[in-house]
């Protein structure tokens, strides 16, 4: 097996532009993810500048109510409000180990881009992050914040106007000015090193889990339970309990309006339950197309779900059964959203409120055991327009 | 006829090729048809026939949006199989098209219908060297030529690994960046084709849009030039759509016979 592979998913399907630039990569990811001075810099950064470690917090009346132990990873309360920021923070610094000058991402609900301006206005990068128009709409607080930030953000106005189109538009500037810029992606996607490279910065969080865990319960949880776009804060939470074969990893997608496809468009977002093998953006991975191989627009309530694609080790780890995919649908994510927001005091991102819906749904079912742990990626404040237009529109 | 042929008889003349890239299905089935006739017509040596997918991300605006209007009007790779098989000439076509769409056919599939339809070569801008072993074999049991890229930042010894692999001939990005017309043609032109040492045929895309700056290129060492984005913006005008396509692919052949 290629090392840029996991299983039969992965690889590196992009223009032969990009190849010295990956190869770059990896190379410096491989000579800094040892390195001292590097280690200690990033340390500095996830103490002082995004906050970690966050509380392994127990949601008791949540717990009582469903009865079963239920603890939230709360990565909400990262700088910035999600879980984005980890990753950014590291390669933000890898760039700039790399001596790069400019830094660009793509973004979907705009928590990856502002995670991206952040890091970029500390570390003195020129930055610009690519946004579908759809989402500049939707999420524009987020937009606001990476201006303020002296992001530069571009409205991607092609095909379905969100996350994939974004990252298109952002492989396109990459192309065009890969001698000095670094793409910062967002989540486990992407050509290989990629999937890699994110899934470690992002298991700072299953690591914190795995030592809290044991602090509070002695034992590890029966379950981890964290919602999937891309992946990158599942891939982060499951990592590290990849070989404790009785830990049940469940990634919840978004499942929209129902599992079902029109001509051009899926209802969903759920590639690892119903998606099919193809090529995407750089990856062998599980997407949703149609007969031909044409890529379908997703569709999903929360913006940072909704993607056609999945990250390849995913994609692998669910052919060989290692995690569970399960989905929820948009009417289910708001219940959720308003659930955790009334009882614990706690206002969860449309995409974390997916995890929680999946655990109220299989509280009863005796799936999750007894003691679960949901990956809270971040915080509902930036989804609070979207649910206020809905209830406007129930009512 | 293949490719290889073609460029042996351009050689006798001792002329360069002009090879002219259009979306197949932009605006519609039977307007490519009369396009591609246009461009026999004055000259062109090999027809690129872009087969459209939803997410082309080396292109820039002006073919992306070839492509949108393409798979609007119904473009698929059936459809795009039968309009090749539509065009009457011995030159050779080539594909050109995302890897997703070719996998999803099937690569054996997808050569032999290339082959059934006079498809004599295909290019797939996703699909760098280390990741195409299985349809170069598929192309070459069907005596396809699978063309691949090179641009100003691969080095040497990649440059030996795709010059090895690539055969009909080797596509010069001449720029980094996106398809789409320029200005000016890029100073790394004369320095990668200096670089490229093989007896394959080099033809010089990304941004070449008139007749001096396909005259230049070819004064620097290309043996074709790569035309398309400066054809899909007069077919996206809808004025005067074929003899203005004829207009401009004869002025670039031109510059093709004239700059040795």
């Amino acid at each position: 097996m290629k090392k840029s592979m996991y299983g039969k998913y992965g690889g590196q399907f992009v223009p032969e532009v990009l190849m010295p630039a990956l190869t770059e990569l990896e190379e410096a990811y491989d000579k800094y993810k040892d390195d001292k001075d590097f280690l200690e810099e990033l340390d500095y950064y996830m103490k002082e500048f995004a906050g970690r470690e966050t509380p392994l917090y127990f949601a008791k009346n949540l717990s009582k109510k469903y009865g079963i132990k239920i603890y939230l990873k709360r990565e909400d309360l990262v700088h910035g409000g999600a879980h984005k920021l980890n990753n950014t923070i590291g390669q933000g610094l890898l760039a700039k180990y790399m001596r790069k000058k400019r830094i660009i991402a793509e973004t979907g609900a705009g928590q990856h881009g502002t995670a991206t301006a952040m890091i970029g206005a500390n570390l003195g990068f020129e930055t610009e992050v690519y946004m579908g128009a759809k989402d500049v709409e939707r999420q524009h607080m987020n937009v606001y914040r990476m201006e303020l930030m002296g992001s530069k953000v571009n409205s991607v106005e092609s095909g379905s106007r969100t996350l994939k189109d974004a990252i298109n538009e952002a492989l396109r500037d990459w192309v065009t000015n890969v001698e000095n810029t670094h793409y910062l992606i967002g989540s486990v996607v992407g050509p290989h090193p990629y999937p890699m490279i994110v899934r470690d910065f992002q298991s700072v969080i299953g690591n914190e889990v795995k030592k809290q865990i044991m602090e509070k319960e002695g034992r590890l949880p029966d379950s981890i339970v964290a919602c999937a776009g891309g992946g990158s804060n599942a891939m982060g939470i499951f990592h590290p309990f990849i070989d404790d074969k009785d830990v049940r990893l469940f990634p919840v997608e978004a499942g929209g309006c129902g599992l079902k496809n029109t001509n051009k468009e899926a209802l969903h977002s759920a590639s690892l339950s119903v998606g099919e093998e193809g090529i995407l953006q750089g990856a062998y991975t599980k997407i949703l197309q149609d007969e031909y191989g044409q890529i379908l627009e997703s569709s999903s309530v929360s913006a940072g779900l909704d993607y056609s694609g999945v990250g390849p080790e995913l994609a692998h780890l669910a052919d060989i059964g290692r995690i569970e995919p399960r989905y929820v649908t948009d009417d289910e994510a708001l219940e959720a959203f308003y659930e955790l927001s009334r009882n614990e005091g706690i206002i969860p991102a449309l995409e974390s409120s997916h995890a929680i819906a999946n655990v109220m749904k299989m509280a009863d079912d005796g799936e999750l055991g007894e003691l679960v742990v949901i990956s809270l990626s971040g915080r509902g404040d930036k989804d609070l327009e979207t649910v206020f237009k809905l209830k406007e529109m129930e009512a | 006829m293949r490719i290889h042929d073609k460029f042996s008889e351009l050689d006798e003349k001792d002329e360069k090729a002009l090879i002219a890239y259009v979306c197949a299905g932009d605006p519609s089935f039977e307007e490519t048809k009369e396009i591609v006739k246009s461009l026999i017509n004055a000259g062109a040596d090999i027809i690129e026939l872009g087969l459209p997918f939803s997410d082309p991300v080396a292109d820039g605006p002006t073919i992306e949006a070839a492509a949108q209007r393409a798979l609007e009007a119904g473009m698929n790779p059936d459809r795009y199989f039968e309009l090749a098989a539509d065009i009457d000439t011995d030159i050779p076509l080539v594909c050109m098209t995302y890897y997703n769409l070719i996998y999803q056919r099937g690569l054996e599939k997808f050569a032999e219908d290339c082959v059934n339809v006079g498809i004599r070569g295909i290019i797939v801008p996703d699909l760098p060297a280390e990741e195409a072993d299985d349809l170069h074999n598929a192309c070459k049991e069907n005596g396809i030529d699978l063309i691949f890229l090179v641009t100003p930042v691969t080095d040497n010894r990649r440059m030996e690994t795709i010059l090895n692999k690539t055969s009909g001939f080797v596509y010069v990005v001449s720029r980094l960046g996106v398809t789409g017309t320029r200005s000016d043609v890029a100073r790394s032109t004369k320095d990668i084709l200096d670089r490229i040492d093989t007896d394959v045929p080099k033809a010089v895309g990304f941004g070449i849009s008139d007749k001096e700056q396909a005259a230049e290129v070819i004064s620097e060492g290309a043996d074709a030039v790569i035309v398309g984005s400066a054809f899909i913006k007069i077919i996206a005008s809808g004025e005067n759509v074929n003899e203005r396509v004829e207009t401009l692919a004869r002025e670039l052949k031109e510059a093709c016979r004239t700059e040795n």
